[in-house]
């Protein structure tokens, strides 16, 4: 028995070597690269357990909300929006040509979230009451009460669209069926429940109407982070497929460099709508709280670098890539959109936060806030890297039936 | 009333930098930190909100306030003393707060708010009209509809009846969405506590207010009177405790009474949909640190909207994407059983398309 679970440990952990040869294939540079960063960060975290934000953090009352909040659950959640994207295009639409990148969407947005909320374990005082949340103390007229039941629901949901892959891999065909089954379900209330709260994390600065600036405050918000997000979700794909084709290039036995090219291309033209409905609602929202005169104040400026290069570029770049046929641009303009949703998530969060305050007063995080955040995404990385050498995430599995 | 060039041209450039920067409270410089950041282990919280309930449902439901005339003020700062002193929080001899009102290093330097370890601070701004020093108390505004407490997601923030706004600790997760949402940046917090840190805020002193209004439960501390705290210690009769409604009808009648002293219009009577405190002043409010450009829309109405926005797409969105999702599935079925035979050998050669 002891020999037997030894086995099964060699071969669905260590991918049939032994303890001693895994290890060996684990040490190089990218590896080290990544301890680096997950040492650092845990280093930070127990320093924040132990001192308290005060001392781990550049928070203050003034900034109550800083890097964690601003890049981990903002930025975080919204590039944590394929599962959103695919599986509403994949399931709902019927767009089965782009079936294969739905597991690996949706395993992104399974991490993307899960590492997203352990973050947040660290930005929160006490940490131990979240399940306060849950069932304790419901604060209904709260929109992060929404956000953090959302978040609670969707991770489930993330789970059961992942659980195939997951019980293909343990080699249990009866639980695998069930899960198979369940899963467009939970695709639906997936669309719901992530299009819910990924508006909500907009809508989340709507209290703060004095405290945001004029050009990013709008009745409007939490539309413009759905809108966002739906792009961010598209290009977050096609940036990360275009990695992973690279990196995991040896399970793909069949891989079509055309065809691929052709997938992103259409994933490009997605974007391009997206970003285009996105560009043309911004207009509009400058029109109605007639915000002109504060495009020419430095504000403004930094207004529209986000808007024109990040917006409105990107957009130009999908079209002209549609048209013409050219696969490579598409990939570094994904590259671009995700840098540009970035942008925007942490002006909302941060720089356009409290904007009056002279620039002596305002935040800029810690040295230790930027490790703690790096440490996670490296987490990420290699969580997912894990998964995917192990699981039929970027191909069918050979003795299962694809599922779409 | 004529004003010279120069005082004209300085007035408009102040003006302009004011509407430039958002408010004028705002150009004047704020100070990052101060020892009360670092207080932790405050009590007042939770000790108010254990009396409150114990006893809220016996008490009338009548909002109280108090009255602030700015004009009064001359910032000895022995509210700040008085208000410590009461909630437990760090405090030195009163003689030290009179001290630092003077000398070069004084207090005053700096536009001060309220951290963990202060629920009150006097600022000093001064008036563009002479030149004089005007102070202004600062301390939660006790709002009508309070935005922190819509914006709580676990619920730790109450409205009492006879106005002041109580924090509820023990539930509290530490968020600091509260910070966020108050307009009057109100609410601090613990940041140098690891294991539990807390908001702590100004109670409007709800153990020494209902004293008066109520029998005080047996092991309740009595106060000296059933004043706030800061209301009480005032020598300079800055402040007035009462009814709301009696101090917005004396409010106006200080102003119709004394022509060209007060601007005209009394802050906290609309402003975010009406506060317990309200505040008279000589020159227009943001000058003096109290901002002019929140509303008087109150804050949680922008919350509220959406929150039923929300409800409303996830209620009737839903339907179209069940059923979009059950007609997938019956087709995706039809089309399982007619090719089914034929699944195994397209598998392998669709694996190209598939991988």
């Amino acid at each position: 028995m002891a020999q037997n679970t030894n086995t099964w440990f060699r071969e669905k952990i260590l991918l049939g070597m032994t303890p001693r040869d895994y290890i060996i294939s684990n040490f190089n540079f990218p590896n080290l690269i990544a301890a680096g960063f997950i040492g650092l960060g845990v280093a930070v975290m127990i320093y924040r357990l132990f001192f308290g934000l005060g001392s781990a953090t550049n928070l203050s009352d003034t900034y109550p909300w800083g890097l964690w909040i601003g890049f981990d659950i903002l930025v975080g959640i919204a590039l944590a929006a394929p599962g959103l994207t695919l599986g509403t295009a994949v399931h709902l639409f019927g767009m089965k040509d782009y079936h294969h990148f739905v597991r690996p969407a949706i395993l992104s947005s399974l991490l993307g979230y899960i590492f997203a909320v352990f973050a947040l374990t660290f930005d929160l005082g006490r940490y131990y009451r979240i399940p306060y949340l849950i069932g304790y103390s419901w604060g209904f007229s709260s929109i992060l009460f929404l956000i953090g039941w959302h978040f609670f629901l969707y991770i489930n949901i993330c789970l059961i669209e992942w659980a195939p892959a997951l019980f293909e891999w343990l080699n249990l065909r009866k639980v695998r069926e069930f899960f198979t089954k369940l899963a467009i379900w939970a695709t639906i209330f997936g669309v719901i429940i992530a299009g819910g709260h990924q508006s909500a994390l907009g809508g989340l600065y709507l209290v703060a109407p004095s405290k945001l600036h004029p050009l990013w405050y709008s009745a409007l918000l939490p539309v413009f982070f759905l809108l966002s997000a739906i792009f961010a979700g598209i290009s977050m794909v096609i940036f990360e497929s275009s990695i992973t084709h690279k990196v995991f290039r040896r399970q793909l036995k069949h891989f079509d460099q055309a065809e691929f090219d052709r997938h992103t291309i259409g994933l490009g033209k997605a974007a391009a709508s997206a970003l285009i409905i996105y560009f043309i609602l911004k207009i509009f929202d400058i029109a109605h709280y007639n915000n002109w005169a504060y495009l020419n104040t430095p504000f403004g400026y930094w207004y529209l670098v986000e808007i024109l290069g990040f917006v409105l570029l990107p957009a130009m770049l999908f079209t002209h890539c549609a048209i013409r046929g050219k696969a490579k641009l598409v990939r570094f303009t994904g590259f671009l959109t995700a840098i540009g949703v970035i942008l925007n998530r942490l002006n909302v969060s941060i720089i356009a936060y409290n904007w009056y305050l002279p620039s002596s007063q305002k935040y800029y995080p810690l040295w230790s806030e930027i490790a703690l955040t790096a440490g996670v995404v490296a987490m990420l990385v290699v969580a997912y890297r894990f998964i995917v050498n192990r699981m039929a995430i970027m191909y069918d599995h050979p003795e299962y039936e694809s599922t779409h | 009333m004529r004003i010279s060039r120069r005082e004209f041209l300085k007035r408009t450039a102040t003006i302009a930098g004011t509407s430039l920067l958002g408010s004028s409270a705002i150009a004047h410089a704020y100070e990052k930190g101060g020892p009360s950041i670092f207080s932790t282990g405050n009590t007042a919280n939770l000790r108010n909100w254990k009396l409150f309930e114990k006893i809220e449902a016996a008490l009338p439901k009548e909002r109280y306030g108090v009255l602030v005339d700015t004009t009064r003020c001359i910032g000895c700062r022995r509210c700040e003393w008085a208000c410590n002193e009461w909630n437990n929080n760090p405090n030195k001899p009163i003689a030290e707060f009179e001290k630092s009102a003077v000398g070069k290093d004084n207090t005053f330097k700096t536009i001060r708010r309220m951290h963990a370890g202060n629920f009150t601070v006097v600022n000093r701004f001064n008036s563009l009209k002479d030149g004089k020093p005007i102070y202004v108390k600062r301390q939660c505004m006790h709002c009508e509809d309070p935005a922190c407490l819509a914006s709580c997601f676990v619920d730790a923030y109450r409205k009492t009846t006879i106005s002041p706004v109580l924090h509820l600790p023990h539930v509290c997760i530490g968020c600091r969405y509260c910070m966020i949402a108050c307009p009057f940046d109100v609410p601090a917090y613990e940041y140098y506590e690891a294991l539990n840190p807390q908001i702590t805020k100004c109670t409007m002193c709800y153990d020494r207010i209902i004293s008066e209004l109520i029998d005080l439960p047996a092991g309740s501390r009595r106060p000296s009177s059933a004043l706030p705290a800061c209301v009480e210690i005032c020598p300079a009769e800055v402040m007035r405790f009462g009814k709301r409604s009696d101090l917005i009808n004396l409010a106006h009648e200080r102003i119709r009474n004394n022509p060209g002293k007060y601007v005209d219009h009394v802050y906290g009577e609309n402003e975010v949909g009406g506060t317990s405190w309200l505040y008279l002043s000589s020159v227009p409010f943001d000058e003096i640190g109290l901002r002019t450009d929140i509303g008087t829309t109150p804050i949680p109405n922008y919350s509220r909207s959406f929150l039923f926005g929300v409800k409303m797409f996830e209620i009737v969105g839903a339907w179209p994407l069940v059923f979009g999702a059950y007609y997938a599935i019956s087709k995706a079925r039809k089309k399982h059983t007619s090719s089914h035979d034929t699944s195994s050998e397209k598998k392998g050669e669709s694996h190209g398309a598939k991988h």
